[in-house]
């Protein structure tokens, strides 16, 4: 996480003073705790669980905690600790690519925006809005009904709702840039779009994209948990947090334990994502704290 | 104000447009043959040849997305594939047990997230400022339909306090099946909204014309509950037009996990049984809801606000 988070093109040691400053702040360090907590869980996954989170075990069934099985079982006798392990995987499996999917098309586009002909800047500017017009959920379930579940299709969402943001915050920070001295000194040597946009722009504005991704990191985990729960997310078996939130829901009464082992990591995981995410906007950025 | 005005609303429909465009494209995007995906198993050659001739498949797509509009234009959205109902009628029938949801959660929210954001506010970097923005941030990180499914958990199976589904009789029946699901969707707007006014009013309060009111001897509570907070306030309006979006998202979320009717369960029940026009007709009176009140919000903004009328 922390290799995404951090522009590649500044030194090892800013790196480190980026991280020292977050540890700083009190609410930053659980952050990167727990961020740290579920990443490791997450690539470690195989390894951590106790029990195969897909194996199905009739007899012992709807077994609350705590017996054998920590978290105890669901209605088809699976682990549901080793389900909400194997769960972070799949939420980080989601969230990820489409995130940097989306932010990489994003600064692209709002590159583009900030620096080409106005005709395509007004073009790309209604095209976003337009994309920002739709409630994500509605849109969403539109796109869902029509191509069917999957979690290709969740990522497919996340990445097409959240590229207007990244284009706009990308073509405001090019707006400011392009009439800065060193990008008309760029200029007037020669330099092409492409070599301009991608050598001198793009260190100035992904700084300012990290810390998005780290706010938005938790709102498509919930996105791809909530589809998951209304069952057009993810298909079953996968162990989807939000999959686990839906057999539990179906059985509230008898597997209570299978809504909070759903429910409570998509609550610490977005809490640790965005104290991070905020505390890493502090330590690089404090301008854009009054904007918020 | 007037050029404005008409400029923000000749916005608001052109992204209408696009959106519908969109949409539209979408549908027909889809590969395959989109009457037999819109009907599913259910397709017989009589209902395929309704739907064609209904929705002028056999015309071209330019074509069919101008008889598209025109349809819109008279408030048609298409026919129930099943029950032939106008999907107008059904659409707005559930509207109105959304909006009733979205309206509570907005308003118990923004009255608590306001008065926390002015408690912090007038004691600024104490502990009790630094609880309350910790409070205010884990607040807004909580997703609306978890909290909806552990209060649903919590309060409605295990202690029993509030019922678990449905929307009631009469109004205090009414109010209380509110409660659970108004508080899964407010929750995460009181820690938005507190912040936000812990910030506007922070940068009030170094205005000169509370110095003023300070100077005249008025209490703190008196300047901070009136004076300040008249101006503090306008963020909030801005935030909540822009924030109808994410309020129709968690509506539908928590309409399936307390059963209750409107647009969200509409349109999962919709898709189960693969109810296109409806899918689709609910997608897009959402959508116009929201862009209606973004634009609203811009609207009383710069009514508020005259500095931001120029960035039109």
């Amino acid at each position: 996480m922390t290799d995404a988070i951090v522009n590649p093109a500044k030194s090892k040691s800013e790196l480190a003073i980026i991280i020292a400053g977050v540890a700083r702040d009190p609410l930053g360090l659980i952050g990167l705790i727990i961020v740290g907590v579920i990443v490791f869980s997450a690539v470690f996954a195989a390894w951590i669980v106790p029990y195969d989170p897909i194996a199905m075990n009739i007899p012992d069934r709807m077994q609350g905690p705590p017996t054998a099985h920590l978290l105890g079982t669901d209605q088809l006798g699976r682990d549901t600790f080793s389900r909400v392990i194997m769960g972070g995987q799949v939420a980080l499996k989601v969230a990820l690519p489409a995130i940097f999917g989306a932010m990489a098309i994003g600064l692209t586009l709002g590159m583009i925006a900030g620096y080409g002909p106005k005709w395509l800047d007004n073009f790309l500017m209604l095209l976003f809005d337009t994309i920002r017009s739709f409630p994500t959920v509605m849109f969403a379930l539109a796109v869902v009904a029509l191509v069917g579940p999957s979690l290709q299709t969740v990522v497919f969402v996340v990445m097409a709702t959240s590229i207007p943001t990244y284009g706009r915050v990308a073509r405001t920070q090019t707006l400011t840039l392009r009439n800065s001295e060193f990008i008309l000194a760029e200029r007037a040597m020669g330099a092409s779009i492409v070599r301009i946009l991608s050598v001198h722009m793009l260190p100035n504005i992904i700084g300012v994209l990290a810390v998005l991704v780290a706010m938005d990191i938790p709102t498509v985990i919930a996105l791809e948990a909530g589809l998951s729960f209304l069952g057009l997310g993810v298909k079953p078996p996968t162990p989807s947090w939000g999959a686990l939130l839906k057999d539990g829901y179906a059985l509230i009464r008898q597997t209570p334990w299978l809504v909070v082992g759903g429910g409570l990591p998509i609550v610490i995981a977005t809490l640790g994502f965005t104290f991070l995410g905020e505390s890493l906007r502090d330590v690089v950025d404090p301008k854009l704290r009054k904007n918020r | 104000m007037l050029q404005f005005t008409l400029k923000r609303f000749a916005l608001a429909a052109l992204i209408l447009v696009v959106a519908v465009t969109i949409m539209f494209l979408m549908i027909r995007a889809v590969p395959g043959d989109p009457v037999s995906i819109m009907l599913g198993p259910r397709a017989t050659p009589e209902l395929k040849a309704r739907l064609i001739a209904e929705m002028a498949l056999d015309q071209s797509i330019p074509k069919q997305l101008l008889l598209y509009f025109g349809g819109l234009l008279r408030g048609d959205l298409g026919v129930d594939v099943f029950s032939g109902r106008e999907v107008t009628t059904i659409v707005f029938e559930q509207l109105p047990h959304t909006l009733k949801l979205i309206f509570s959660a907005i308003t118990w929210s923004a009255i608590l997230g306001i008065a926390l954001g002015c408690f912090a506010a007038a004691h600024p970097n104490t502990w009790i400022d630094r609880v309350a923005a910790t409070v205010s941030v884990s607040f807004i990180a909580a997703p609306a339909f978890v909290v909806a499914l552990l209060s649903l958990l919590i309060f409605a199976v295990q202690l029993q306090w509030f019922p678990a589904i449905g929307v009631g009789e009469g109004f205090w029946d009414t109010a209380w099946h509110l409660v659970l699901p108004s508080l899964a969707i407010g929750l995460s707007w009181v820690g938005y909204i507190a912040r936000l006014v812990r910030a506007s009013m922070l940068e009030v309060m170094g205005e000169s014309h509370i110095r003023t009111a300070r100077a005249f001897g008025l209490s703190e509570r008196r300047i901070i509950g009136i004076y300040a907070l008249r101006i503090a306030i306008l963020p909030v309006v801005t935030v909540i037009g822009v924030g109808m979006g994410f309020l129709l998202s968690s509506a539908v979320f928590t309409e399936i996990v307390f059963a209750r009717p409107g647009l969200g369960k509409l349109v999962i029940d919709s898709i189960t049984t693969r109810n296109y026009p409806i899918v689709m007709g609910a997608v897009l009176v959402s959508t116009g809801l929201f862009v209606i009140s973004t634009a609203l919000a811009d609207l009383i903004n710069a009514l508020l606000d005259p500095r931001a009328r120029t960035n039109a």
